[in-house]
């Protein structure tokens, strides 16, 4: 500490050039892109009329509450996230629980149960398409063979079923992460607290409840916030699965400003993505301010 | 005997509690990548078949010749190695030099620069997806490697500031303090004491970075061409118009999953350090 303030009395130069190329490259690559796409939301930018851009104030905006696309596609992205997440947290505690057990092979399980996170989610999507197919996909076979379905369901081209199967899709590669969170959490957990808990009698369910969750309440915290993040602005499952279809069954409000993007109609995808980017700074204000927090802001 | 089958009577419950729990979870998991390399091994007849085969009679290779001869797998794998390659070189170098910075120094000025990092990847891909887009398009940056490694640096530099923050605040004070008592100056200090005990650290960190930009599929497909496509993008257009050819694109699949998974098996106990301790503090 006397380190630091001796160091800190005189004005340093140093800290400053040490911090001054990433934050030029963050300035560069997301700082001045944001007030680019605040410019271009205020505009008719459109790429495919290039000639025609000019400024037209909010009518992006304006617009964009009375899309019908853009009000069912906030909607359903409230359901991929509350589901998606949701249940990512209950087996991702269950296998956190699981996995901090003893057990021979312990080592390798708690390893080959990351690779769903190390894999690209291109591959993610492609991998539940074939899974999930309605023709050759296994699943289909499975469920015939245990008698639960008779007749092949076409689970991405049909409404009512391509929103849950790419939530389950989502479920299964943020299943790891949550697990490793709270593994690591459950890990500093003092054994004193169980022991306490073994001599006055605790059921293993009331240790649960009195004990481990009270105690994984931050971590539990911070990895839903991160991930309730990651989810709300993840494109490329759904894109590589069902490209928001089949009738904008599973378009989320990140998807659709993925596909205004791709149609080259720059300006209203940025206004869309702009108050995509207030909701979700919204949602995690309270996570936002534990940050500062951790931080001594 | 009574003794005995109480234990035995454990052991039972012991499993249905833990044991099975377990072990569907992990089936869960670790079954698609089964099935991707299953199929990638069968022959056309036993993939199209009424009859789903959970066992191929007879494996073969030729998916693999097909993908590495006739859609020359091998180059985008080359232009994704190129990408990730300088993403972590450049990330890696200024954010160690920040989160230096941030660890050691006191300053005016730096809880704001750091909560600056640290918000950052609360802005969705898309929102800076597009301008990047115009932007790289204006500096005629659009499909070549620069425009990857420069839209990946919005992700891996404020997470490698964290996490190699983190890793240094680990590290006692007093390593350099007694090297600078011997008469070192600060960058000795820091290139002989901290350095190689942080060398692990920036492996790891590395490795995460390495996958990340490997991974990546939303900025690539925009931002990429024919002829520098990278690995994501070239496994999604292994989709042809005659549609999908499945025992290809798993191969492709497993093929883009090992290098991931080997780096990642290396660098796994110190990444997961550094990516809990923040989260399980408090």
């Amino acid at each position: 500490m006397e380190f630091i303030r001796k160091r800190g009395r005189r004005t340093n130069l140093w800290p400053y050039l040490l911090v001054l190329p990433a934050l030029t490259v963050v300035v560069c690559v997301v700082f001045v892109p944001i007030l680019n796409a605040v410019s271009m939301s205020l505009q008719n930018y459109d790429l495919r009329r290039p000639k025609l851009i000019s400024f037209i104030g909010l009518e992006n905006y304006i617009k964009l509450f009375a899309d019908r696309q853009f009000i069912a596609s906030l909607y359903r992205t409230a359901l991929w996230v509350v589901f998606g997440v949701g249940f990512q947290f209950v087996f991702g505690f269950a296998l956190a629980l699981l996995l901090n057990q003893e057990f021979r092979g312990r080592a390798l399980a708690r390893s080959v149960s990351l690779i769903p996170w190390v894999t690209p989610g291109v591959l993610i999507a492609l991998m539940w398409r074939w899974l999930l197919d309605g023709n050759y996909g296994v699943i289909n076979d499975l469920l015939q063979k245990t008698g639960i379905t008779d007749g092949n369901i076409a689970f991405l081209a049909a409404r009512a079923t391509a929103l849950p199967s790419v939530i389950l899709t989502i479920v299964w590669q943020g299943i790891p992460f949550f697990a490793l969170m709270l593994l690591a959490g459950l890990q500093g957990i003092a054994h004193e607290l169980y022991e306490a808990a073994d001599i006055d009698g605790a059921k293993s369910l009331q240790k649960l409840r009195f004990i481990t969750i009270p105690s994984l309440k931050n971590t539990i915290f911070v990895t839903t916030m991160l991930r309730v993040i990651w989810v709300a602005n993840s494109v490329d499952v759904i894109f590589n699965m069902t490209e928001g279809g089949p009738a904008y069954a599973t378009q989320t409000l990140s998807v659709y400003i993925y596909l205004k993007a791709n149609t080259l109609n720059m300006g209203y995808a940025s206004a869309m993505a702009l108050i995509m980017t207030v909701l979700l700074l919204g949602v995690s204000i309270p996570y936002l301010r534990s940050m500062f927090r951790d931080q001594g802001v | 005997m009574p003794n005995s089958l109480c234990r035995a009577k454990r052991s039972v419950s012991r499993f249905l509690i833990v044991g099975l729990p377990l072990l569907l979870i992990l089936i869960f998991l670790l079954f698609p990548y089964y099935w991707t390399l299953i199929t990638s091994l069968k022959p056309n007849r036993e993939l199209y078949s009424t009859q789903v085969v959970y066992w191929p009679a007879e494996p073969t290779l030729a998916a693999y010749g097909q993908l590495f001869g006739q859609f020359n797998f091998l180059k985008p794998m080359g232009n994704s190695f190129v990408v990730a390659m300088i993403t972590t070189a450049l990330s890696l170098t200024v954010s160690m030099l920040a989160a230096y910075s941030f660890s050691r120094f006191r300053f005016r000025g730096r809880k704001l620069l750091m909560v600056l990092f640290l918000t950052n990847n609360m802005f969705p891909t898309v929102l800076l997806l597009i301008p990047l887009f115009t932007i790289m398009r204006q500096m005629n940056l659009l499909y070549t490697p620069a425009s990857l490694v420069l839209s990946y640096t919005t992700f891996t530099i404020p997470f490698s500031v964290w996490l190699l923050n983190g890793y240094l605040n680990d590290l006692p004070m007093s390593l350099e303090e007694a090297a600078m008592v011997d008469g070192a100056n600060r960058a000795q200090a820091f290139t002989r004491i901290i350095l190689p005990v942080l060398v692990p650290c920036l492996l790891a960190t590395g490795v995460y970075i390495f996958m990340q930009s490997w991974n990546e599929y939303t900025f690539a497909v925009l931002f990429t061409n024919d002829r520098n496509r990278t690995v994501p993008v070239a496994l999604k257009s292994l989709i042809g118009q005659f549609g999908v050819q499945w025992e290809l694109l798993t191969a492709g699949g497993i093929i883009t999953v090992i290098p991931v998974c080997v780096m990642f098996f290396f660098a796994q106990k110190r990444l997961v350090a550094g990516l809990t301790s923040g989260a399980v503090k408090g």
